[in-house]
């Protein structure tokens, strides 16, 4: 079985600082099939999160081929990246960013709003909630939520439009090892139940050591990849 | 993403910020209150002036001396001009025709003294300007043929020097120290654009010619009022005066030493003053409109700021440009529309109480806030909104995610 959803070749991004060029990919490529779940790991300042970011349609490279389910992301419009962030990519950031003034069903709704749906909106959002285990927490704002139901939420909001990959950005990084295990959970049990492709960056190797696989990340390339088997990809 | 929705989000998140919003709201309420105010006002005062021009009466005609500046020698207006143009067969479109003579004299009555306007008139006058008496009668043939020394007073005069309107026929009064009898009491008409008329005397024509308005030659008028026989014959009668003022004055033609103004001239130039005059108040209450304008980019800016985060989620969630664009002009339209209704409300409320404060002060101005005004106001502060709500909305639209959710 081949059947990749991300393929990235030679990817590179240049941050222009003044005269400095800060190079945080120098030619990086990754492969990930549908269906996985990888860890990407590294030292900070390795360009994690610049790989998420391309990857995830939030960026684009300053060089390099990338391709998401086939399709050729260099060449899409605005408005088709718009879209892919809408229905392909849910995003879980390590700082939640969920919109403060709004209910928690509000903001999973908000990714619907985007995709023109009206009707069944609430509904979805609702079964989101429900799924992440917070149906009893609908008509709370953030700031009511503690910082693993928070993240739940957010994994709500990812998930709401039945994503074909949900990239989590350091998604434990804010959270205390339990309820970091329990994100991790929800996370795994999205990738059992709707076969969802997941990408987690994290420092930690017990978060990692839930995955199928390890990419490790130094200085903008890919340094090795290992699954759990032990053998080298 | 649906408009009322756009619209409902706006006012949510411009209820977040209760204060800012109300004090944006604030400018725009000045601005178009201002602009209301001034423009139904200006119009009121335009109606008013033109109502007063149209109580002169709409038929009559003002014969002057003086017109174009190339004739060499110009002539007087003479009461042989007004006697050839009360000819019926020369000008069949007239029907009453009143030399006057104009000055003003000091009147002495009763240890009372004033100043006053002096018309030296004829028996047509009272027919021809409408002149009604509340008693006493008017001067006639033989006050004018026997250079009687009477006069007509007008009420306001009549009530400086009496102390009252009324039983005054009779009573004695010297004009530029000469004795006068008064035979007549005008009836009230108040202020006119031209003049007060209740603030005259008048005397016969040819009493003024020989005793108090002396002229250089002895048939010379100042003014003929002319009568044509109904409004639509107004520019008839200008055109057969005219041939009968240019024969007799020998002039060229396009070089008359005369002028013949209607009633519906004055009102032009009224309409125009006053148009004027509207255009350039509602222009600096635009101004201040301006200003609230550029107070809604103000505050637009420092929102979209503020949230630079919460633009780079949308965008990460999946909102296009246009959703970001659309988000930000519904809130600084809802501002500047919230702002134009209010203002709107408070502009007519200044206009009334305006309005009322004159009518207190005897100056009659009904401020008319039309239609086309609240829609000019309407559409005008939503333009605004939209104006200066589409630099700061254009910039949150084209925030790159990545770097909006960075920002600190
Ligand atoms: N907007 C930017 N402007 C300039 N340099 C940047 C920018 N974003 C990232 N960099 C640089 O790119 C490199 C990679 O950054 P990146 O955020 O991808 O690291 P990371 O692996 O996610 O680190 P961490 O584990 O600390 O989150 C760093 O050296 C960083 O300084
Ligand atoms: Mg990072």
């Amino acid at each position: 079985m081949n059947d990749l959803v991300i393929e990235a070749h030679n990817l590179t991004k240049v941050y222009q600082m003044g005269d400095v060029e800060v190079h945080a990919l120098r030619g990086l490529s990754v492969s990930i099939q549908r269906g996985e779940v990888v860890a990407v790991m590294g030292p900070s300042g390795s360009g994690k999160s610049t790989l998420m970011n391309i990857i995830g349609c939030l960026d684009r490279p300053t060089s390099g081929e990338y391709y998401l389910d086939g399709k050729r992301v260099s060449e899409l419009k605005d408005d088709e990246l718009a879209d892919i962030r809408n229905h392909k990519v849910g995003f879980v950031f390590q700082s939640f960013n969920l919109l403060p003034r709004q209910s928690a069903l509000a903001n999973v709704e908000l990714p619907l709003r985007y995709a023109g749906l009206n009707r069944k909106r609430k509904e979805r959002a609702r079964t989101a909630l429900e799924a992440v285990g917070l149906s009893d927490r609908l008509y709370h704002r953030p700031n009511e939520l503690s910082g693993g139901q928070q993240q739940r939420v957010a994994i709500a909001r990812a998930l709401v439009n039945d994503p074909a990959i949900i990239m989590a950005d350091e998604p434990t990084g804010n959270l205390d090892s339990s309820s970091g295990e329990e994100i991790m959970e929800l996370l795994l049990q999205l990738n059992r139940e709707s076969k969802t492709t997941l990408i987690i960056v994290t420092h930690d190797p017990e978060i990692a050591a839930f995955t199928q696989r390890v990419i490790q990340i130094r200085d903008g390339v890919v340094l090795g990849n290992e699954n759990k088997a032990g053998l080298e990809l | 993403m649906k408009l009322w929705q756009a619209i409902w989000e706006a006012f949510e998140s411009l209820a977040a910020n209760k204060v800012r919003s109300a004090l944006t709201i604030l400018g725009i309420v000045i601005g178009v209150g201002a602009v209301i105010a001034l423009i139904s006002i200006g119009r009121g005062a335009e109606s008013t002036i033109t109502g007063s021009i149209e109580g002169i009466g709409t038929n009559l005609l003002f014969v002057f001396p003086g017109g174009s500046e190339e004739v060499r020698n110009p002539k007087p207006i003479t009461l042989g001009d007004a006697e050839a143009i009360a000819d019926p067969f020369q000008a069949p479109s007239v029907v009453g025709v009143a030399p006057v003579l104009t000055g003003s004299a000091n009147l002495v009555a009763a240890g009372e003294s004033t100043n006053t306007s002096l018309y030296g008139v004829t028996p047509d006058y009272s027919t021809v300007r409408n002149y009604q008496l509340t008693e006493g009668e008017f001067i006639d043939s033989s006050h004018i043929l026997g250079r009687s020394s009477v006069v007509v007073l007008g009420p306001d005069v009549a009530e400086r020097l009496f102390g009252r309107r009324e039983g005054l026929v009779g009573e004695n009064v010297r004009i530029e120290g000469q004795p006068f009898r008064v035979i007549g009491i005008l009836e009230s008409r108040g202020g006119s654009a031209i003049s007060n008329e209740d603030e005259v005397a008048m005397i016969p024509l040819t009493t003024a010619q020989v005793r108090l308005l002396r002229r250089s030659t002895s048939d010379r008028v100042d003014i003929i009022f002319v009568q044509a026989i109904s409004p639509q014959a107004v520019s008839l009668a200008t055109d057969e005066i005219t041939q009968i003022l240019r024969t007799r004055h020998r002039t060229e033609i396009g070089a008359d030493d005369f002028s013949i103004l209607s009633q519906q001239d004055f009102i032009a130039t009224a309409s125009t003053i006053t148009n004027v005059l509207t255009i350039f108040l509602g222009g600096i209450a635009a101004i201040s409109l301006l200003v609230g304008g550029i107070g809604i980019m103000n505050i637009m800016l420092v929102s979209v700021t503020e949230r630079t985060r919460e633009i780079g989620l949308r965008k990460a969630v999946g909102a296009k440009k246009s959703d970001i664009l659309i988000q930000f002009l519904a809130e600084s339209s809802v501002l500047s529309l919230v702002g134009g209704v209010i203002g709107i409300m408070l502009g007519w409320g200044i206009s009334v109480l305006v309005g009322q404060i004159a009518a207190a002060y005897d100056a009659a101005i009904n401020p008319a806030l039309s239609l086309d005004t609240i829609l000019l106001a309407t559409v005008f502060s939503t333009a605004v909104g939209l104006f200066f709500g589409i630099y700061p909305a254009n910039r949150a639209a084209s925030l790159e995610p990545v770097e909006a959710l960075r920002y600190e």
